[in-house]
């Protein structure tokens, strides 16, 4: 399988952007662009389809298997996982445009400042002053939520989403909703208010995160369950803490 | 005022962070990458403590007893019984801080895994790392906002800052503004394994590039057994590395075999009647290569899951499932996966003893850096105890061995940072893997340290590395007896002479080995707990 790959690179923060293509060859025919990426850095002598010297291409992986985030860029116009994306797909074209995530400052080449993801959690609260407790059985809810991978995907579709803006999205909403109905009552009531605040009331519902989450998280059954703990259950308060079959 | 200093935020470098936190000590968490994208988050099939929850008479003494078997009792017992003891307390608070296990009737459901005569693993389906990973992150996210805790993310390590012998902190480089910074403390490696050795052939990730371990070998800092390397059994190719099928398959019930005159040879099961497919990894992993290369046997050794119940599929192992379908694009409930050998864990590493304390004053180590509890052979589920039980030690004997100042004065000119090639750290994996297999012999480790000899690095680095992969094949050619992981054809039996613990370290620019006695197993002592 041969392809040409259209990286949009740039030295560092700074410097002006500039597109280098480069043939890649390979019998390997699950190669995915992580792959491809690997070794053109690790190659002797790479050259760009103008003859010009490949310099290391700065871009960052760390599990190669879609478990750890790390290599979210844009793939022929579409957030994902480098190492999740096969060249197979884009075999017919012969091209794939790669670039990098474009809702956050980048650093150089396909590498992206994400701290905005990380530093959400923080403002919102992600954590338990209490015990969370063990539960009477497999905590569906807990498992789910405890599986994203905080590689920034579903931001770069989110309409409403911006690094340091006022809305946090699903990269905050998925983590938050493994605790939001496990806290005591007062701790609930903060992380309830920063959800309203920072996802609930700015998210237009259209689930453009849903279908592009890598991980294929349910995203709408989670914001399901927070909704219920943190918006409709202002509602019901009368009825008192609700949760997940928690023993305490 | 004193300060600790952790490089590495996966389940040791949280541990550690959490447990000084929790005694009001604070603490900088450097780490190149955030700790979602640390290894830790790919551990798969669970996590070992007795807790005795399936009614079969299970006990700390018991899991003392299989980890110092399984590695073949080149172990620390006194390190190895605290790690066993202290097991079901963690896995307690690890399920209080929220981390999604399989749960019923309000305790955790353990599950059979290898070298293991009792059903002991606790599990989250097959994502246990990550389900423990986000709880502990969340956890530690708490103690951040309490200022006990600060994070250095995109910050790689650069060198120890070393005065009259001690380390007293660090060199980092912020990876975002190539900027070096100096740090004042005590400091705790928990840098995990030394995969980047092993491109394409390591399950973990070459993230953890081993360029701390290169780096502080030079610096004089002790390694010790580094010719055990932990090959698992059940991997498959994918693009640009392996990938670990979790022994929960087996646990729950997968079976390998080969063909052998056209019909099934189930060999773990005629060869080992008792534990069968869940003998310790070693085994399995060397018997799996012998048989391969028997004449009357062919094609790859299958795992064959097929038997395994709708049930197991769906509520223990459905990721893994998934993952199988998507990676290899067929059904393992339907039909049997190919598998291979691949390297998964460094057994060896960092000389520690068993507060987790290195060589140098003022270093500790812990995870799988630190070469503890394994002995010659990791049992499945152990790693992930030892990481967070290691953590929290080494963090409770920097403070007991009190904290360094966070002041200090450092000659910013010794901080230069340099990294090996990808090209140069392929030539050095190359040799390494074509002498240190499952299978070795005295020529082939000679000659592989005649090729390495060939090889001169171009940076710091690269020297650096070239003296630690020395190290590994100066240690395993030096251990000649077989041992756990250490296969020697040459001497294929246990030597009990050798029961020792083989060191290494740099001494005036030569690699200098030395084997050192176990400690003696302390009866009755409070230190346990
Ligand atoms: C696929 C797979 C499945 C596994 N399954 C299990 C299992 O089921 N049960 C079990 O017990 N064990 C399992 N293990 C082993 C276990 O996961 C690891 O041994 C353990 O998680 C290691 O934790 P750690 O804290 O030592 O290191 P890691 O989690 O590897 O963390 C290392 C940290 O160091 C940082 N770091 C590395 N280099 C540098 C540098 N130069 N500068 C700054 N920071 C650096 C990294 O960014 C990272 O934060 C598995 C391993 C793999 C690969
Ligand atoms: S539903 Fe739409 S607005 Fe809400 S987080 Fe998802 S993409 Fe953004
Ligand atoms: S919700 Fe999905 S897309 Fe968004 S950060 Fe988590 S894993 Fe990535
Ligand atoms: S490298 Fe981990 S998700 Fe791609």
């Amino acid at each position: 399988m041969k392809l040409r790959l259209d990286i949009l690179r740039r030295k560092n923060a700074d410097s002006e952007p500039y597109l280098q293509s480069i043939m890649f060859e390979t019998d390997n025919e699950n190669a995915t662009v992580a792959f491809a990426l690997t070794n053109i850095c690790s190659g002797e002598n790479v050259t760009d389809v103008e003859g010009k010297p490949v310099s290391p291409i700065v871009w960052e992986h760390s599990c190669l298997q879609k478990k750890c985030g790390a290599c979210a860029m844009v793939i022929g116009s579409r957030p994902r996982l480098a190492c999740d994306a096969r060249l197979a797909e884009f075999a017919a074209e012969g091209f794939v445009r790669i670039e990098p995530l474009k809702k956050f400052p980048v650093v150089a080449d396909l590498m992206v400042d994400r701290s905005a993801v990380f530093d959400a959690l923080k403002t919102l609260g992600v954590w338990a002053n209490g015990e969370v407790g063990a539960p009477d059985r497999t905590d569906e809810t807990a498992y789910e939520a405890s599986r994203c991978l905080q590689c920034g995907c579903c931001l770069e579709v989110c309409p409403n989403f911006y690094a340091g803006g006022d809305f946090f999205g699903m990269a905050a909403a998925v983590p938050a909703s493994r605790l939001i109905d496990q806290l005591d009552p007062e701790q609930r009531k903060e992380l309830s208010a920063g959800y309203r605040k920072k996802v609930y009331n700015g998210c237009g519902k259209s689930l453009a995160c849903r279908d592009i989450c890598p991980a294929h998280i349910d995203i709408e059954k989670l914001m399901s369950a927070s909704n219920s703990a943190a918006v409709w259950s202002r509602l019901h308060a009368l009825f008192g803490r609700k949760n997940r079959g928690v023993k305490k | 005022m004193g300060n600790v200093i952790i490089i590495g935020a996966g389940l040791s470098g949280l541990s550690a962070a959490m447990t000084l936190a929790e005694k009001g000590q604070s603490s900088l968490l450097v780490s190149a990458q955030p700790s979602e994208r640390a290894q830790s988050v790919l551990a798969e099939g669970g996590f070992n403590a007795a807790a005795d929850t399936m009614g079969e008479n299970d006990s700390t003494a018991l899991h003392f007893e299989d980890t110092m078997k399984g590695g073949v009792y080149l172990a620390d017992p006194n390190a190895c019984a605290a790690l066993a003891e202290n097991a079901p307390k963690l896995l307690e608070k690890l399920i209080s801080l929220g981390a999604a296990f399989n749960m019923a009737d309000g305790k955790p459901v353990l599950r059979n895994f290898g070298g293991q005569k009792k059903k002991r693993t606790a599990y989250a389906k097959a994502s246990t790392g990550k389900m423990i990973m986000s709880a502990l992150i969340d956890e530690v996210r708490r103690y951040e906002s309490k200022g006990l805790v600060t994070r250095y993310p995109h910050h790689k390590f650069v060198s120890l800052i070393v005065s009259d012998g001690e380390c007293c902190g660090v060199f980092v480089q912020d990876i975002y503004t190539k900027k070096i910074t100096a740090m004042f403390g005590s400091v705790i490696l928990c840098c995990g394994g030394m995969n980047g050795f092993f491109p394409e052939m390591t399950t973990g990730t070459t993230a953890n590039s081993g360029y701390v371990q290169a780096e502080i070998f030079s610096q004089g800092v002790a390694f010790a057994n580094l010719e055990m390397l932990q090959y698992h059994p059940t991997t498959i190719g994918i693009p640009g590395k392996r990938c670990l099928v979790t022994e929960a398959a087996r646990g729950e019930g997968g079976r390998l075999f080969i063909k052998r005159n056209g019909g099934n040879y189930y060999f773990m099961e005629e060869k080992y009647p008792e534990l069968k497919n869940l003998m310790p990894r070693d085994v399995v992993s060397r018997e799996m290569y012998l048989t391969r290369r028997q004449t009357d046997c062919e094609g790859e050794v299958m795992l064959d899951m097929t038997g395994l119940s709708e049930q197991v599929w769906s509520e223990r192992l459905p990721d893994l499932r998934q993952e199988l379908k998507e990676q290899l694009g067929l059904d393992p409930a339907k039909e049997p996966v190919p598998v291979r050998e691949g390297i998964h864990y460094f057994m060896g590493g960092i000389f520690v003893d068993e507060f987790h304390r290195t060589c140098m004053r003022g270093l500790y180590a812990a995870g799988e850096c630190a070469c503890q509890y394994h002995g010659a052979n990791r049992l499945g589920g152990n790693s992930m105890l030892g990481a967070v039980y290691g953590g929290s030690k080494a963090a409770q004997q920097a403070l007991a061995d009190g904290v360094k100042s966070a002041e200090g004065a450092a000659d910013m000119s010794k901080a230069a940072f340099e990294e090996a090639r990808p090209v140069f750290i392929k030539k050095i994996s190359d040799i390494l893997l074509g002498a240190l297999g499952i299978v070795r012999n005295e020529q082939t480790l000679r000659a592989a340290l005649d090729e390495l000899g060939r090889l001169s690095g171009s940076n710091s680095d690269e020297t650096a590395r070239l003296e630690l992969a020395r190290a590994m094949l100066m240690s395993a050619a030096e251990r000649r007896e077989s041992r756990g992981a250490h296969f020697r054809e040459d001497y294929p039996e246990k030597d009990e002479r050798l029961r020792r613990t083989l060191v290494a370290q740099l001494k005036n620019g030569e690699v200098a080995l030395e084997f050192r006695d176990l400690p003696e197993r302390r009866v009755g002592d409070e230190a346990q707990t």
